[in-house]
């Protein structure tokens, strides 16, 4: 890699989003640190209501009323150098308009709401080429219908003037990536990008992305909440819980040696295909709402480690390294490693 | 619940609970114009037949649009079945289900109960759990005054809900206990055989472990039978004992779970197994998986071929 290429491409620091409610604030997102390497593949992976959507959507500056940045800083770091502070561009600014679709694109969950019903494919497809490129509509065209073709639809060019209906679930997840791939982005956030769609569709679109990002570079951000996706895609995890991010560590070290309690949980509640247990480890209790957060380490009430008295008063503990690049926020969890060694 | 060593089916000396022979279900499909000419038939179900024992598990796995629903809901005489015997075994006796009016079929609704996908959509916001808990015991006249309250009380607590939540409406609560009440709901009258169609797939993970583990304990404290419908194959093989594979309205293959997963025998069982992503960075996944799911409106074979002969 060129030196002078700085080596992440995105550097979330200190995120705070929270949503203004009658019953209160909401700190959906509090305090989320991580950054994403050019060329890789970084997951954010948790329960629903962790917050791992709100911080996606604070990357593309998608978060709508009652919902609000309210602290950190987003910095983007484009191929040809230099720095956007993303969350310092004005609402309707321009700067944020070329990013948005152009040089960070987005897939979305679900592949029947992500599309217009009264528009054709190719002129969704077309809209975001027109917008970030100086060409003419029928380039706009070709370059539609090679995207198209990249994506795996077979007979493109009859295909493009398709509606969305006329299509199954899968074709459509492949045009939302098309359409998020065809300005070729430096940044791709894949939201649930396989949640609504059947197994063996799964394995396509993942081996469709897979492909994609290793042919064209394209760093991804991954936000889902499956853990089999994740070990077959992603390079980096960062697992979230209530709006913190509790645990970050490579793929392999994080689902063969999990750290903190709540990734331990996590994996073991997971019925494997391999074994044949008789009871589900799981994990007790169910996530608290966002409006009432323990104090101390907000996994704490459900957590088989917790200490009364340590875990549950003062602040969340913040991230500790404990192994090369891998980092835990648990008060416990060098006892606990010590504790399963022994 | 399904140990690993193969098990002797049919269980000696034992009938079995519910024979389904050759169900099918076909919906016409109509053309336009005024006369509206049906124009074809969809065989959401086509040709179905198992067997299932008491106290066992039977999973039908399959994607969406494969038909797994439609039969569950036929053997629950949700909707009927176009053809075809469901034989069901209760107090001695054999009754087709297919064959029943309403009226036959009222007093054996008691023993047959299901529990659905979408906890949010299944319950009515409207309503406190205790009626909802209670409504099935008050319209088959099962229970009234203090030994109804006992019953829905006592019901909350089996699947792990305390009685005082009983005065709260649905909204209160979180996707697993919206689930156990569905659950409550069904099992408050005692049936003999629960159809789960999806019960545990719209849930988070931790959660999803929890619902599972309740499921298997009242198993075994009731005595229940169940049909469980999944398009997770994880938990199929966690929870059945036998499991069939659906593809385009028929089944494909019908196998004791352990064999299905070690030996898969049919092309689209293993296409399906193969589509799982494990968990292990380690173990690769296939993704060369070619075409769509079979629309059951045209012919399967035209889409996705090489599964059916």
């Amino acid at each position: 890699m060129d030196s002078s290429v700085k080596e992440n491409v995105l550097d979330v620091m200190d995120l705070h989003v929270c949503f203004h409610t009658d019953e209160g604030d909401i700190r959906a997102v509090d305090g989320v640190t991580f950054s994403m390497q050019r060329g890789r593949v970084t997951a954010l992976v948790g329960e629903s209501g962790c917050g791992k959507s709100a911080t996606s959507y604070s990357i593309l500056r998608l978060l709508q009323s009652p919902g609000e940045i309210t602290g950190g800083r987003i910095l983007f770091h484009p191929q040809g150098g230099g720095e956007i502070d993303i969350t310092a561009l004005g609402d309707n600014s321009e700067g944020l308009f070329r990013l948005r679709g152009g040089r960070i694109s987005m897939i979305f969950q679900e592949p029947m709401t992500a599309l217009s019903p009264v528009h054709t494919i190719g002129n969704q497809v077309c809209e975001a080429i027109l917008l970030h490129q100086k060409v003419s509509k029928a380039e706009a065209r070709e370059k539609a219908i090679e995207m198209l073709r990249k994506v795996g639809i077979s007979s493109a060019e009859t295909r493009i003037d398709q509606f969305p209906f006329e299509m199954s679930g899968g074709m459509r997840q492949r045009v939302v990536i098309a359409m998020a791939l065809v300005c070729n982005p430096e940044i791709l956030i894949a939201d649930e990008p396989t949640t609504a769609v059947d197994v063996t569709i799964q394995a396509q679109i993942m081996g469709l992305i897979r492909t994609l990002q290793r042919d064209m570079g394209t760093s991804t951000l991954l936000i889902t909440h499956d853990l089999g996706v994740v070990a077959q895609l992603a390079d980096h995890v960062a697992v979230m819980y209530l709006g913190r991010i509790v645990e970050r560590a490579d793929v392999r070290s994080l689902m063969k040696t999990p750290r903190h309690p709540y990734t331990m949980g996590l994996l073991n509640s997971l019925p494997s295909l391999a074994m044949n247990k008789k009871r589900l480890p799981s994990i007790g209790g169910s996530v608290p709402g966002m409006m009432e957060i323990p104090p101390g380490c907000p996994f704490n009430p459900r957590c088989r480690y917790a200490q009364p008295g340590r875990c549950d008063v003062g602040h969340p503990p913040g991230p500790e390294t404990i192994g090369e690049g891998h980092e835990v926020a648990c008060l416990r969890a060098r006892e606990i490693m010590a504790e399963k060694i022994t | 619940m399904s140990t690993g060593t193969p098990e002797i089916i049919p269980p000696p000396g034992q009938e079995p609970l519910l024979s389904v022979r050759r169900l099918c279900k076909y919906y016409p499909i109509y053309g336009k114009g005024f006369r509206r000419k049906q124009t074809g038939l969809v065989k959401a179900a086509d040709d179905v037949s198992f067997e299932l024992w008491p106290g066992q598990t039977f999973g039908i796995v399959g994607e969406s649009g494969c038909g797994k629903t439609t039969v569950g809901r036929s053997i629950v005489r949700a909707i009927a079945p176009t053809s075809g015997e469901v034989l069901f075994r209760h107090d001695g006796r054999c009754s087709d289900l297919v064959k029943l009016d309403e009226k036959g079929l009222k007093p054996l609704r008691t023993r047959l109960q299901m529990v659905f996908q979408d906890p949010f959509s299944s319950l009515n916001p409207r309503m406190t759990v205790r009626d909802i808990v209670a409504e099935p015991l008050l319209i088959n006249k099962l229970a009234r005054g203090s030994e109804l309250e006992d019953r829905v009380a006592a019901m909350l607590v089996k699947v792990g809900l305390k009685p005082e939540h009983r005065l709260r409406y649905p909204h209160a609560f979180s996707g697993g206990q919206r689930q156990r009440i569905g659950i409550a709901r069904a099992l408050v009258m005692h049936p003999s055989l629960v159809v789960c169609d999806e019960a545990v797939s719209a849930l988070d993970v931790s959660v999803q472990a929890q619902v599972i583990n309740l499921l298997q304990d009242l198993q075994q404290d009731l005595g229940l039978t169940y049909i469980f419908i999944a398009h997770d194959l994880s938990v199929v093989r966690h929870i059945c004992n036998r499991v069939a594979v659906m593809y385009a309205g028929k089944i494909v293959e019908l196998e004791e779970t352990s064999r299905l997963f070690s030996q898969p025998e049919h092309p689209y069982t293993r296409a399906l197994l193969s589509a799982v992503p494990s968990p292990d960075p380690d173990v690769p996944m296939k993704t060369d998986l070619a075409g769509d799911v079979g629309d059951p409106g045209i012919n399967p074979l035209v889409m996705r071929g090489k599964f059916l002969e």
